[in-house]
């Protein structure tokens, strides 16, 4: 009797595991359930033409206008000048951590870039639009309180910590013995760097990129408090814009009743976040995965 | 080894990367410590905000992140680890388990702020919990899970098998082993992780902003389904205001939340540390 | 060691929930009551002041307020989700009828004056003033993608981009501009810098050389070191146009741009003892007329918070503005007096 209730309790933690296990795979699909759901309903409102090949997004004002091209560019933007900045910057950054550093050197660069990673991105707000925005004003007169420069050079501080990480494993994964040959031959560190190093670690290096473009996209504290919220079909990084994130804030702070069309269009625009990001991690992950089974 | 051209533009370029990287940090770091120094008083930690930004304070703030905090982790964790044991002590090395790990590592890189909008339609609307400690807590749990189960079962991944084979030969089932062997052997490694995923959750604004948490609370939490607000919150709100006074305060709640987060992260170093040697004597 | 991680773990809990049963001994008997208000964030200032002073003096309750914009806030109000709405316009049509469909029945109780404020940044030396017809030339729906240019309104003007600010469509600040500016309510351009929250749209001005945007006077008095403020002529000469100030606002000769802010009551929600009594907190002259002018909007007389603390009283719902949400042509005492009887 003593065994079988023993038994009971042991099958009941048991599937207590398994239902924690299949909880990601419900999270996703709740994910998408609600996104999609939401979604649907916007395209029986708005056609998908509209929405996808139109530059005016003005779905508050009484024209309503559903092209979420601005709100890309928007997107993009940012995260082009971030991306212009930590991925040159984190992959020589990372080359030099392993090939070149000594260990001194090493010593002060791990945990200052543990220090730049662990700051929350709100205090990166606060800097782009107090600091940074204000020092960008001196050089460029017209430049707008709220614009897609000050918070893309920050965005890529932010982000430079993930790249040399990433970029670091890349090269790190890369075989000892393919070092050591060509040393061995008499090539310099420079030569080993670029020429044997970098080529190696290329899955790893453009897993680092799509990772980091992903994080870029998805970032949305930063871009709500530095960069405005005028979508505006652009490529200007002076003027105010709006991105994906900071216009799903900018609904947000205000009342979204389920329902409307202005509600569903944070979920519209959300799908779009949602799926760009979530194809890039899965490939990200995919290549990463072969990196640590080379 | 000769420092040729390309090396020497090289050294240059990386010198001025890194340079420039700790400079900003530096930069950064100068500016909230020059602008909310002097506003750290213990009046501001015990105050609740106010329209007059020299009489504000950052009570309910605090108390609401430390609140949602505990009750994030209170949730998130059993989930976590009883999804990281399922994985690693009972899921098949199938196909199906090989796409659910691609899940959990996807999971971890979306935005934060579809969290919260999966917080809004499910918690707040379907449940109808409001805008409340427990929607709030609920979707910070949903957020960190993934990085919890990754953390977890790396810990877990790390305990020697031959001390759970040996288990296993004399005679234990699955569930003592992982009761008396593995929990405590992985323990530093899922306390590390749990710490580390609550300091990305205390730090988190965009969730709650989805929800609707943003508004003025001049009152401490009174229950799991009170209103509430936290530390990013607060800052957020503050930092959108145009005086600078209020500007002053974001800074200085931004040191509080920075200490917190950072005497966080070295708890969780010192932890693991601490076991890793106990372990390993 | 883990016996003393699981020790410190289940003090922090008891901590917790020391902090928590701790709380319900302040009031012992009387549960803590919340007064949940929402909507325009031009009032906001206000009630935030009186639920700040009436925290002080109640211990025992609790005052939220949001600022979802007026008409993001009368959509939560007219489901129930809120006791009072802050709005800086009256109530729509479409929104009594939405009150009437929960069973919603409000009471309309104005608290001040606003002058809606066109503004400019500092630096800006080529405008002197503005007429009605200038701003909606620059306002209007047809002027999106169009009028980009100072020039375009003035040709002595200089060609440089005209940055637009102004409050969001969920704003009462928003549907007021329109209807005064461009004629219909609702109506305007759809490319420029919108928030429902002004302190955003002052941060924006004040740091763009070639900045216009309009929001509540409060929050230019807040941050006039920042903006420098427009004169507006109604009939579109210099010397008709008039600065917005608490005597000109008053008296109306700050025209159209002045305007009654208010906050709405429900019927339902005045049954609890602690909004009743926030609200005649509200409504007591003394404190009306102090807090108002702190914050910078243009308090009424007293005898006319009387009046509107009679209507309180008295529990008259309904709108005096026939619902259309725009101006009527008397002034407010006679609107309010016509409803006495």
């Amino acid at each position: 009797m003593h065994k079988h209730k023993l038994h009971a309790k042991e099958k009941i933690i048991e599937l207590f595991f398994g239902f924690c296990g299949m909880l990601s795979l419900l999270v996703t699909l709740g994910i998408i359930t609600i996104i999609f759901k939401e979604t649907f309903l916007f395209f029986r409102e708005v056609s998908f033409f509209e929405f996808m090949f139109t530059t005016r997004w003005t779905p508050l004002f009484s024209t309503k206008h559903f092209g979420v091209l601005p709100l890309i560019t928007g997107t993009l933007l940012v995260a082009g000048i971030a991306m212009t900045i930590a991925m040159p910057a984190g992959i020589i950054i990372a080359i030099f951590m392993n090939e070149y550093a000594p260990a001194k050197v090493r010593r002060i660069l791990k945990p200052a870039l543990e220090i730049l990673a662990g700051i929350p991105t709100i205090v990166y707000g606060y800097f782009a639009l107090l600091s940074v925005t204000p020092f960008l004003q001196k050089i460029i007169p017209s430049l707008s309180g709220f614009n897609a420069i000050s918070p893309g050079i920050v965005m890529g501080i932010m982000i430079l910590p993930m790249v040399v990480s990433l970029s670091d494993d890349a090269f790190a994964a890369v075989p000892k013995e393919m070092k050591l040959g060509a040393y061995a031959l008499g090539s310099s560190r420079f030569q080993v760097a670029f020429t044997i190093l970098l080529p190696a670690a290329v899955s790893g290096i453009i897993a680092a990129f799509i990772l980091a473009m992903s994080r870029a996209i998805g970032e949305t504290m930063l871009v709500a408090i530095a960069a405005g919220m005028k979508p505006s079909f652009t490529l200007n990084p002076l003027v105010p814009i709006q991105t994906i994130t900071s216009y799903i804030v900018q609904i947000s702070l205000g009342d979204t009743p389920a329902g409307t069309l202005a509600y569903q269009s944070i979920f519209a625009v959300a799908s779009v976040l949602f799926v760009i990001t979530f194809i890039c991690n899965a490939i990200a992950q995919k290549l990463r995965y072969s990196l640590k089974y080379q | 080894m000769k420092t040729d051209k390309p090396t020497a533009v090289f050294l240059m370029l990386a010198l001025f990367s890194f340079s420039f990287a700790v400079a900003m940090l530096l930069i950064l770091l100068a500016s909230i410590i020059n602008d909310g120094f002097s506003r750290l008083t213990w009046q501001f930690l015990t105050q609740f905000p106010s329209r007059n930004p020299e009489m504000a304070g950052i009570l309910s703030s605090w108390v609401g992140s430390f609140y949602l905090m505990i009750l994030t982790g209170i949730i998130a964790v059993p989930l976590g680890v009883g999804a990281a044991i399922y994985f690693e002590k009972y899921a098949k090395k199938s196909r199906f388990n090989y796409l659910m790990e691609i899940n959990i590592g996807t999971l971890a890189g979306v935005p934060s702020i579809i969290y919260g909008l999966l917080g809004l339609a499910l918690f707040v609307r379907i449940m109808s919990l409001g805008r409340s400690l427990l929607a709030g807590a609920l979707t910070l749990a949903l957020l960190i899970l993934p990085i919890i189960i990754i953390a977890s079962r790396e810990a877990i991944r790390n305990v020697p098998s031959f001390i759970q084979d040996g288990a296993l030969a004399l005679g234990a089932t699955r569930l003592q082993v992982i009761r008396s062997i593995i929990m405590p052997l992985s323990f530093p490694g899922i306390l590390t992780g749990v710490i580390l995923a609550l300091a990305r959750a205390i730090v988190e604004t965009a969730p709650l902003i989805a929800i609707g948490a943003l508004t003025y609370i001049a009152f401490l939490p009174e229950g799991i389904l009170s209103p509430f607000t936290t530390l990013p919150i607060q800052i957020f709100n503050w930092i959108s205001r145009p005086q600078v006074l209020f500007h002053r305060n974001a800074a200085a709640a931004i040191m509080v939340l920075i200490s917190i987060t950072f005497f966080l992260s070295i708890v969780a170093v010192l932890l693991r540390d601490y076991f890793n040697q106990k372990n390993n004597t | 060691m883990n016996k003393i991680i699981f020790g410190l773990l289940a003090i922090i809990i008891l901590i917790t929930a020391g902090f928590f049963l701790l709380q319900k001994k302040d009031a012992p008997v009387a549960v803590k009551t919340t007064v949940k208000i929402d909507g325009s964030s031009t009032v906001f200032p206000i009630t935030e002041a009186m639920a700040e002073e009436f925290q002080k003096e109640h211990d025992n309750v609790q005052v939220v307020v949001g600022i979802s914009g007026t008409g993001g806030g009368f959509k939560r109000f007219c489901r129930g989700e809120t006791h009072i709405n802050d709005a800086s316009r009256p109530i729509k049509e479409t929104e009594v009828r939405l009150c009437a469909e929960n069973n919603i029945q409000y009471i309309e109780l104005p608290i001040a004056f606003d002058g809606l404020a066109v503004m400019v940044h500092p630096s800006n030396d080529w405008v002197d003033y503005l007429t009605v017809a200038e701003l909606k030339k620059m306002w209007e729906p047809g002027a999106e993608d169009t009028v980009m240019y100072w020039n375009q309104i003035r040709p002595e003007w200089p060609k440089e981009k005209i940055n637009l600010y102004g409050a969001g469509s969920d704003s009462g600040t928003y549907d007021y501009f329109t209807e005064a500016i461009v004629g219909k309510e609702g109506e305007s351009r759809g490319d420029f810098v919108a928030s429902e929250d002004d302190n955003v749209l002052v941060q924006g001005i004040s740091s763009d050389p070639l900045s216009l945007g309009f929001f509540g006077f409060a929050y230019y008095h807040e941050n006039r070191e920042k903006l420098k403020l427009v004169p507006i002529s109604k009939s579109g000469t210099k010397e008709t146009a008039v600065l917005p100030n608490p005597e000109t606002i008053n008296n109306g000769s700050y025209s159209p741009l002045s305007r009654p802010i208010f906050i709405y009551a429900s019927l339902q929600a005045v049954e609890t003892p602690a909004v009743s009594q926030f609200i005649a907190f509200y409504l007591n002259p003394a404190n009306a007329q102090k807090l108002v002018s702190e914050v910078g909007y243009v308090p009424f007389s007293t005898p006319f918070y009387e009046l509107v603390g009679n209507r309180f009283e008295a529990k008259i719902t309904g709108s005096v503005f026939g619902n259309n949400g725009g101006q009527a042509g008397a002034t407010l005492e006679q609107l309010y007096s016509m409803e006495e009887k």
